[in-house]
């Protein structure tokens, strides 16, 4: 931190939007976070060039009203993120304002030049130490922990401590703000820093100390199309780009109730705020199956919606993904969303087209790509100072202009995540939902968990790759049918092509609607698999070729009720030992 | 502060510079040009003392000589009630020879909705179209185009909307519009009476381009301001493919990258801008915005249409003269269909979609002159009612009326058991 007295100062020289040139005395820095004065509002910045005396700055809100010679505060700070108990349950704009808060304070509109503090500052937290006096700690070291919802919160060593560090003094057990000193460390050169509960992290570095591991085990989501023929790994990455209209956002909701992991950031980017809406007015009511609580208790949302600022939408990845790798240093799973990175690289290109860059593929800066990767490469998972590990997995919706995946945000995404869930319009319009479509989705993670995996995990895995066989197979005589009709082909084809449409119908599509089917947990799935595999690996011979239709038609739908069937249901054994005996039969 | 300027030092596009002090981004300034007009302009960016201005009617025949005047504040819009039956360019002042109105102002492009205020939208908004109404039900708050191309008479149906909603305030903007229909909609909502609730902001084909992108922001700067004290109004926008143009050739002709098509890059953010103002206020008033999107060459991907599907809660396709019942969607319908309708609205709705669909299938295989069976030329008669009493434009009946003549039909055409509906629905509602 430099001295308020030392911070550099300017003025307004030139404006066009969001993009000013500021004339400076003294010292800036990169990306520094400044502030414009106009007409009485304090409107925030960001440093994005310098040039001898000049630096031109982006500003995070509307422009309008700003003159030339209006007084600039350079902050020299980077733009940072507040790290403390007090994120969850809460909805910040890309800037980590606390919505609710603000509007509490100035009632339907976004009042520009109004900072809250994103953690609250009276909220009291019950504080067990966890370190001794005297003993020795390095930065992200816990000192103690607080309970947020149903989080350990670890407090630890503020992550821009230098060398090792003693403790001098350890607050007792009690309740404490965010604010109140908690503890005092002196450092190799004898200096005592106080440490609080809060500390801030400059949001566009990856926040990661620890050992980094390869992801191996998986995050479960509770739909039979991820979780198997497309798996995301426990600290991988993976994408999801559609058009409009196939159920990006669905697929989404659907993650962020039913994933296995402790935390879930949301980072609403530039799309719809009815969509927030919808999240903030349901999460609330809905149970978290894992803890008996609320889904929002474990949910934080970054909420800068496609009418606010735009600058500040390139900021609200990076505070979202700051808050989740935070979590990830006390040893949690967590999960982001970052729906949709479209909006992301969009707002990156306006910016980039103001300054005058020279434009890439479809006016899109050079470095989107760079800019992408690093921002997936922060998922993963980390190996801890004490051992434990915890894990950032990292899901990013995109959103192709025309639903063309042949344009530069989806390619960059593609080059780096672990798996690709395609939504297709040819899916949504054939009301296959969810429309990820299995012909040309994949994940690199299958592989490495039958390597990692017992031997159930072994065969599920055959099991999974003989059914997408299938489905390949079966497209294929689907496209030949549609061309030479039922009767230019083989009866073999034909059940090879029923084999694929019935894993369609009852594996691959899941009802988000149905109260039961929404949601299908590991046991579950294992044992809708294990029966759809029986039909798949069996040698059938159909008298004719009308005789195999009715067959998978009585069939599939025995199959889809079951899948509305909870497994409380008494009938549900009946009507399960019903289908296998039909199997088995023929 | 008044400041007054005798030069203007570069013309350029729609760009006039002028040399000038202590002007604010996004002041007004009124220009007087030698030939007597008059025209305002707006400081869109600065380098020093040199002021870009962009000038709203153009800067066709303005002179280095002409006097700027900036005036201290932003582009404002006037509201009230005053402002009902009443016709505006895209500036603001009046074009239907009534008095300038001399109520508060209010400054355009004003903050964006706190979405931690929104709240879920469940308001049903009647329209009596039964392609709308029956199959994607219209909802307070919703943001919907009209997916269409020239030709069609998308505003024939976005004015039978707006005078057969029980809207409170109407408030329309026209962009890029034809005289004809300038016209055609000031006498269909005299005709209908509707005009008296009703508000224009019109920008004609033949008007500087600058008041083009003007249009949206004056209207939805009005509309908020009536929806926070109390008022239900819908705000209909067409062209918004004539805004998208006029935003390209603004900013082509400020030699910005062009990113699709020669679109400038922050269209979906532009669009959004404009889309997002529609809104339900808790415990007040609300926004609805009903749009045309024209489809150059009838090609969805264009990114006008493209942009706007990511943007909007669904749309509506208009093609042949009749709502698609097949590309249309309303992402809001759930929230409604069934649950401010009546029960069975939901499940009739979709029985008959997928029948409707049966049938078209059935009408290729007639085509192609293969055998049909009973069972597809009982689909083929009720093809021909669905398209004669639900799927023509010229029918108007209540949401319930909707409703048993859709059970009429089935009962017309079907066996009780052939819908695939519920029993309970049909013993309850049927009309066998």
């Amino acid at each position: 931190m430099v001295d308020k007295a030392e911070r550099s100062r300017g003025i307004i020289v030139a404006a066009q939007g969001n993009l000013m040139t500021v004339r400076f005395e003294g010292v800036v820095r990169q990306n520094e976070v400044v502030y414009v004065k106009s007409a009485g509002l304090s409107l925030k910045g960001e440093v994005i060039e310098i040039s001898g005396n000049e630096a031109k700055i982006q500003v995070f809100e509307p422009t309008k009203g700003v003159r030339y010679g209006d007084e600039v505060e350079f902050d020299s700070d980077l733009l940072t993120v507040e790290l403390g108990p007090g994120l969850l349950k809460r909805v910040f704009d890309g800037l980590q304002n606390p919505l609710e808060d603000i509007a509490e304070q100035s009632g339907y509109f976004l009042p520009r030049g109004v900072y809250l503090d994103p953690l609250p500052r009276d909220t009291k937290w019950k504080w067990t130490p966890l370190a001794q006096v005297g003993a020795t700690v390095e930065k992200a070291h816990f000192l103690g922990w607080v309970p947020e919802e149903n989080v350990e919160h670890k407090i630890m060593v503020p992550f821009n401590f230098i060398g090792k560090g003693t403790v001098k003094e350890i607050a007792p057990e009690g309740e404490y703000t965010v604010d109140q000193e908690i503890a005092k460390i002196e450092d190799e050169k004898g200096n005592i820093h106080s440490v609080k509960m809060m500390q801030r992290w400059p949001a566009k570095f990856p926040l990661r100390f620890g050992e980094r591991l390869l992801p191996k085990e998986q995050l479960t989501t509770s739909m039979r199309v991820i979780d198997g023929p497309f798996p995301v790994a426990k600290g991988g990455t993976f994408c999801t780009p559609g058009p409009f209209g196939a159920g990006k956002t669905v697929l989404q909701h659907q993650v962020s109730k039913y994933a296995k992991t402790q935390i879930v950031v949301i980072v609403a980017c530039g799309e719809r705020a009815g969509e927030v809406v919808e999240i903030l007015r349901e999460f609330p009511h809905l149970d978290d199956p894992q803890t008996g609580g609320k889904l929002m208790d474990r949910t934080s949302i970054i909420c800068n919606t496609s009418s606010m600022p735009v600058a500040a939408r390139e900021s609200s990845v990076y505070m979202g993904v700051t808050i989740a790798e935070y979590y990830r240093q006390m040893g949690v799973d967590c999960l982001l969303l970052a729906d949709s990175t479209s909006r992301w690289a969009q707002a990156l290109r306006e910016m980039s087209g103001r300054l005058e860059e020279i434009p890439g593929e479809e006016a899109f800066p050079a470095y989107l790509s760079t800019r992408i990767s690093e921002l997936y490469e922060r998922a993963g998972i980390i190996k801890l100072y004490d051992g434990k590990e915890g894990s950032l997995t990292i899901g990013g919706s995109v959103s192709p202009a025309g639903g063309n995946f042949e344009e530069p945000v989806t390619l960059s995404t593609l080059a780096v995540v672990g798996c690709f869930l395609a939504l297709s319009r040819q899916r949504s319009d054939a009301r296959r939902y969810p429309a990820i479509d299995p012909l040309i989705s994949w994940s690199k993670y299958n592989d490495r968990f039958a390597e990692h995996g017992d031997n159930f995990m072994k065969d599920r895995v055959k099991k999974i790759a003989f059914a997408q066989n299938m489905v390949l197979r079966s497209d294929e005589i689907g496209k030949k049918m549609s061309v030479v009709g039922e009767e230019g082909i083989a009866i073999e084809d034909l059940v090879v092509y029923l084999k694929g449409e019935f894993y369609d119908a009852v594996y691959l599509q899941q009802n988000a609607f149905d109260p039961v089917d929404t949601a299908t947990d590991m046991e579950r799935q294992n044992e809708q698999l294990e029966m759809v595999s029986k039909v798949l690996e069996k040698e059938y011979s159909f008298e004719d070729k009308e005789k195999a239709r009715e067959y998978f038609l009585s069939l599939t739908d025995k199959v889809i009720q079951l899948n509305y069937l909870s497994k409380d249901v008494s009938i549900y054994d009946q009507k399960k030992e019903e289908i296998l005996n039909i199997i088995e039969g023929v | 502060m008044v400041r007054t300027y005798n030069r203007i030092e570069r013309i350029k596009g729609s760009i006039a510079q002028v040399k000038a002090e202590g002007v604010m981004l996004g002041e007004l300034a009124r220009i007087k040009l030698r030939d007597g007009r008059e025209t305002l302009g707006e400081v869109i960016s600065f380098d020093g003392d040199r002021v870009n201005l962009q000038v709203f009617s153009g800067t066709k025949g303005v002179s280095t000589g002409d006097e700027t005047r900036f005036l201290g504040k932003a582009m404002q819009v006037s509201y009230g009630d005053t402002m009902l039956g009443r016709v505006f360019n895209g500036s603001g002042d009046p074009i239907d020879n009534g008095p300038e109105l001399m109520e508060e102002k209010v400054e355009i492009q004003g903050p964006s909705f706190n979405p931690a205020k929104r709240i879920v939208p469940k308001r049903f908004v009647k329209t009596n179209i039964p392609m709308i109404d029956m199959f994607n039900a219209l909802v307070i708050s919703q943001k919907i185009p009209i997916f269409s191309i020239p030709g069609e008479p998308y505003n024939e149906l976005l004015a039978r909307i707006a005078s057969q909603t029980d809207a409170d305030i109407i408030i329309l903007g026209g962009m890029g519009l034809k005289f004809d229909d300038y016209q055609f909609f000031k006498d269909y909502f005299t005709k209908t009476g509707a005009m008296e609730k009703t508000s224009m902001f019109i920008h004609l084909a033949s008007d500087p381009v600058v008041e083009c992108i003007l249009v949206p922001d004056m209207a939805l700067a009005a509309a908020e301001q009536f929806a926070t004290k109390d008022k239900d109004v819908l705000v209909l926008l067409t062209d918004m493919t004539a805004f998208s143009d006029a935003l390209k050739e603004i900013s082509i002709s400020m030699e910005m990258v062009p990113s699709n098509r020669g679109y400038p890059g922050s269209l979906y953010s532009d669009l959004a801008a404009r889309y997002e103002k529609a809104v339900d206020i808790e415990s007040s008033g609300s926004i609805t915005v009903i749009a045309v999107t024209t489809m150059p060459g009838d090609d969805v991907t264009h990114p006008v249409p493209d942009n706007t599907g990511y943007i909007t809660e669904g749309q509506f396709y208009l093609h042949g003269g009749v709502i698609d019942p097949f590309g249309s969607l309303s992402r809001l319908k759930q929230q409604v269909m069934g649950k401010v309708t009546r029960e069975d609205h939901g499940d009739l709705a979709n029985a008959m979609i997928r029948l409707y669909a049966d049938a078209k299938k059935a009408r290729d295989r007639a085509s192609m002159g293969f055998r049909l069976s009973g069972w597809d030329k009982k689909l083929l008669k009720y093809a021909g009612l669905f398209e004669e009493k639900m799927m023509s434009l010229e029918v108007n009946l209540d949401i319930d009326e909707q409703l048993d003549l859709g059970w009429e039909l089935f009962a017309e055409c079907f066996e009780k058991n052939e819908t695939g509906l519920k029993n309970e629905w049909i013993d309850k509602y049927g009309k066998w």
